[in-house]
């Protein structure tokens, strides 16, 4: 048996959790108090995931905000980074374009802003 | 060649560059900072002093009685921000009152006009912020403030408009002399050759003496640090405060700047050959506690940064300013300690009337013109004259630093005028963008951008202030 | 252009956004929105992490994201904007003076002004830190702005003093971007930033987070070179011999945000000490009739969705004095008590109609502790409250019914479990 603590981030809140672990499997979870908490919990303990926000170059220099439309496996990150800044975006750019598709899984780069 | 090769820019040797360029001639500055007034002139009290201070007879008292009576004139030509605003030493007792008493009537014998003594009562009336223990004080109307980098920055662009030359990051490394002829060599290199060379190079005056074999004297410095004050604080005082000197020593300041922020200090932490200009906890806590002592309710709330400045003095506790006495040609203008900038167009007159005089005949410049516009000059404008601005400039309509409500057009042009802005502090010191309560938060970005833009160079080669203060370190992707 | 407006709102930023649109919405389509930078969405428009609207829209925006949901909507109700347009000044008697490229300066006047100028942040020479005074110090905005926004590292080993949000945030994005942040100092013995941060910005990435410390030294003569931290006494002084040194190029500052408020203290709008933004009643309304302010130039918020909620209720107020012109008050005053830093409104109308939502800031952290409302030594609300800290702002509702009743200034306050 083994015990994680985790601060939930679901909310401002912030609800501290404490999950008992067995294994890979959880046993118990308390001090949520939202079923979203529990969801957290849950996933945070096995496969911990976030959504990456960052930026892409354009052709002419300028930066456009972007962020992957779901949560990608923290593991992930920086070699997602890597790919995301190798890419160059060519203006005009709308909110929520994809800049590209099937990032990791079926988790795709969107815009975040405009350029115009 | 030159007639005369200027060795610093700050306030002493801006002030002299400027006075030769009345007169025919070529006249050469370096400056081994990226921009002038980088020394003690970046970061000094900013007093024009009345006179009461130095010892009778010596060349502090002399220069600084007369530099006072040039000063209003002297900014008002220059274009910079002078104010009148009156001295007062504080006393606490009887001990004290007949200190400033003492120093009254060696101000008198200084030939300085219309001292007075104040009681309690009257200093109220006109300082209420004093603290309660203070009991009287002397009064010095003719005592004044002025911002001491801008005084540097107009003097020397003032100058080149007249047709001398400044050269910086000119770091004096070597000087012979051959056939009478000085050749002043950098550190990179270059070489300059004059037939007079005036030394002007505050903390390191002593070293280019020494590189003409004249050793006959030595400068060590002396740390000061100071706590500014946001504007909103403006008029906590309105006089320049000091208090009566003790066997303890001098105290500290309060006064009022020309920019009408509160400034509070300085130490005065001996450190002999270093000019290190950090600030520490113990300085900022001295100055505290001494400024608790002349005022109460200070708004220390209201900090908005604080710094400190290198102030050099010599062993002969006097300002030198004579022809050395080892190599002919060379003019030593050193220990310019407090109060330089008071004698600075004083002895600017001096030096060039009196000393330079003896080399090269004096015929008046018919071209000069001796009148300079400031570059922050648009902020004082009316609504219509500002309109008129920007219907010729359109950049006077985009303001980048809300702090100090500096636009483009001003900034723009403090990187073309004299002497250029090639820095982001140097865009700061000339235009005030950068210098208010955000510090510079809100506006570094796209004042970094019009410096890459202006100059042509790409964003990551522009400094806080000079090659390895660069702001950023590359693109992100 | 126009000389006059129904309504003049002070910053396009999404305080200034939303207010313009309630404006409008409830029937003063007379409106111009003055706006300094190219475009509207305030500082939003850099902050490119995720985490806005989870309150107001359910789900998760970026800054701009948020921001374009108001823009769009101001851009449908075409209300005039301006941009890169600087406000200098304001008149008591609402006069409007700005200056730009095309108009140069120029003024208009309004029936009622609507100041939501927004925040800056505390810089590094407020806090008289010792040292020198190298490039590589940045405010945590700043840093932000170069990196996001201009595409520009400020820098590659970093230490940032302040856990606010922004300095936690930028912790993250310095680390995804390939710099290595060294270590976060608090001086207070709490982080004032959001727990999801905590989590997401730092122990995501390894970052230490150092409570009751500060920065006592920063060394480097051009650049940035190292600092030093240290921890602090209960009087925040810095204890000998707990220095921690940290070779870095860059500090950042995360230090606090101050309302920004000198073009209302230049049209002579009483202020508040405790929040450095106007003293209001229930309606936002400043000293100054006519005159309301709302966002971050009131009062600093912990997240934009109460932001866009109070300028909607601005623009509201706004547009009802423009169409009903002023009413007679019956005012009392919200006071805040012990262990209370702030309430606002500072002042409420009895006269008022509907429900009043105080937003308070406690000054310290609690555990299991009560906030209470009294008026004249009785006690009107008694909450139990299991956490509480002055990083999130709390809210408590009074009935209109309530303060109908109410026959003198209230105060509130918080008493620590026995």
């Amino acid at each position: 048996m083994k015990t994680v603590n985790l601060t939930c981030v679901e909310c401002p809140m912030g609800c501290a959790i404490e999950v008992q672990l067995d294994g890979e499997s959880v046993v118990s979870v308390v001090g949520n108090t939202c079923p979203r908490g529990l969801a957290y919990a849950k996933n945070e303990v096995v496969c911990p995931m976030r959504v990456l926000t960052t930026t892409v170059k354009s052709t002419d220099g300028r930066m456009v905000s972007v962020k992957t439309d779901n949560p990608i496996k923290k593991s992930n990150m920086f070699s997602l980074m890597q790919v995301i800044n190798g890419i160059t975006v060519t203006a005009p750019v709308k909110i929520g374009d994809i800049i590209m598709k099937n990032i990791e899984g079926d988790v795709n780069l969107v815009a975040t802003d405009c350029l115009k | 060649m030159f007639d005369a090769l200027v060795i610093g820019g700050g306030v002493i040797g801006g002030s002299i560059f400027r006075e030769l360029t009345k007169y025919k001639g070529s006249f050469c500055l370096v400056e081994k900072e990226e921009d002038v007034a980088m020394g003690a002139s970046r970061a000094n009290s900013g007093i024009v002093h009345a006179g009461f201070d130095a010892k009778e007879g010596s060349l502090k008292a002399k220069f600084n009685v007369l530099g006072n009576k040039m000063m209003p004139k002297y900014c008002e030509d220059l274009g910079v921000k002078y104010r009148n605003n009156g001295s007062l030493v504080l006393g606490y007792g009887e001990e004290d009152y007949n200190t400033l008493l003492e120093l009254k009537q060696r101000g008198e014998r200084n030939g300085v006009e219309n001292l007075s003594m104040l009681n309690r009562d009257e200093l109220l009336a006109i300082e209420p912020n004093v603290q309660d223990s203070v009991t009287c004080a002397l009064f010095a109307p003719t005592g004044g403030i002025v911002c001491p980098y801008e005084l540097t920055l107009a003097s020397i662009g003032n100058a080149m408009d007249n047709g001398g030359q400044l050269l910086c990051d000119f770091e004096v490394c070597k000087i012979t002399k051959e056939n009478g002829v000085f050749k002043v060599i950098a550190k990179d290199g270059r070489e300059v050759l004059a037939k007079v060379v005036i030394n002007c190079a505050g903390f390191y005056s002593a070293e280019v003496a020494k590189m003409l074999g004249d050793d006959t004297f030595d400068v060590q410095g002396r740390k000061g640090e100071y706590i500014l004050l946001d504007r909103e604080s403006g008029d906590f005082v309105s006089h320049t405060l000091f208090t009566a000197p003790t066997k303890a020593g001098k105290g500290v300041l309060v006064t009022q700047t020309v920019d009408n922020n509160i400034l509070l200090g300085p130490t005065a932490t001996e450190q002999g050959r270093s000019d290190s200009t950090i600030t520490t906890p113990e300085g900022l806590g001295f100055v505290t506690e001494k400024v608790a002592k002349m005022c109460k309710n200070v708004p220390h709330f209201n900090t908005i940064t604080s710094f400190a400045g290198v102030r050099a003095y010599c062993d002969r506790h006097d300002f030198i300013i004579e022809h050395s006495q080892k190599a002919e040609g060379l003019i030593n203008c050193a220990g310019i300690e407090s109060p330089g900038l008071t004698s600075a167009p004083a002895i600017a007159k001096y030096v060039v009337e009196d000393l330079y005089s003896k080399f090269n005949a004096l015929d008046k410049n018919e071209n000069f013109n001796g009148k300079r516009e400031p570059d922050y000059f648009f902020k004082n404008l009316t609504d219509e004259e500002k309109n008129a601005v920007i219907a010729k400039d359109h950049r006077y309509g985009k303001m980048i630093c809300r702090c100090e409500q500096i636009t483009e057009g001003e900034i723009v042009r403090a990187i073309h005028e004299n002497p250029p802005a090639r820095s982001v502090s140097a865009v700061k010191r000339r235009t005030r963008a950068g210098m208010g309560r955000c510090q510079g938060g809100f506006c570094q970005a796209h004042v970094v951008e019009i410096l890459a833009r202006e100059l042509g160079v790409s964003y990551e080669e522009i400094t806080l202030s000079g090659k390895g203060s660069e702001i950023v370190v590359g693109k992100v992707k | 252009m126009k000389k006059s407006y129904d309504i003049v709102v002070i910053g396009g930023g999404p305080a200034g956004l939303a207010a313009a649109v309630s404006a409008y919405d409830n029937g003063v389509k007379d409106v111009l929105i003055l706006e300094r930078e190219p475009r509207t969405g305030g500082i939003l428009n850099q902050c490119i992490h995720n985490g806005f609207g989870l309150t107001r829209f359910k789900e998760s925006l970026a800054g701009p994201e948020y921001a374009y949901k108001f823009a769009v909507e101001a851009e449908k109700r075409n209300i005039e904007t301006l941009t890169q347009t600087t406000v200098l000044s304001i008149s008591k008697d609402k006069k409007v003076t700005a200056i730009n490229k095309e108009n140069g300066v120029f003024t208009v006047e309004a029936k009622a002004v609507i100041l939501a100028m927004g925040c800056r942040e505390r810089s590094r020479g407020a806090l008289n830190i010792a040292g020198s005074r190298p490039a590589g110090v940045f405010s945590a905005g700043t840093a932000q702005k170069y990196i996001n926004v201009k595409g520009y590292m400020p820098g590659k080993e970093v230490v940032i003093l302040g856990s606010g949000d922004i300095g936690l945030i930028m912790a993250r994005r310095m680390t995804l971007e390939g710099a290595k942040v060294h270590a976060v100092a608090e001086i207070m013995p709490y982080s004032s930033g959001l727990k999801r941060n905590i989590v997401q910005c730092l122990d995501d990435f390894g970052i230490p987070l150092y409570l009751n410390h500060t920065v006592t030294e920063i060394r480097g003569d051009k650049r940035v070179t190292g600092v030093t931290i240290s921890q602090v006494d209960q009087n925040k002084k810095p204890i000998k011999g707990t220095e921690k040194s940290f070779d870095c190029d860059t500090i950042l500052f995360s230090v606090g945000l101050i309302p920004e408020n000198e073009l209302t203290k230049g049209m002579g709008v009483e202020l508040s000490p405790r929040t450095k933004g106007a003293v209001v009643y229930q309606n936002r309304e400043t000293s100054i009739e006519g005159v309301f302010a709302c966002g971050n130039a009131l009062q600093v918020h912990d997240l934009v969705d109460f932001v866009s909620e109070e300028s909607e209720l601005t623009g509201k107020s706004a547009a009802e004095y423009v169409l009903n012109g002023a009413k007679p008050r019956d005012t009392i005053n919200c006071v805040q008590g012990k262990n209370i830093n702030y309430v606002l409104p500072q002042k409420i109308d009895k006269n008022a109609s509907g429900d009043v939502k105080l937003y308070f800031r406690v000054s310290n952290t609690f555990k299991n502790c009560t906030i209470k409302l009294e008026c004249n030594g009785k006690e009107l609300i008694k909450r139990v409250k299991r956490v509480a800290a002055p990083g999130e702002m709390e809210t408590l509702l009074l009935k209109e019914s309530l303060i109908k009743s109410l026959e003198g200034d209230v105060i509130l306050s918080l008493e620590e479990s026995v």
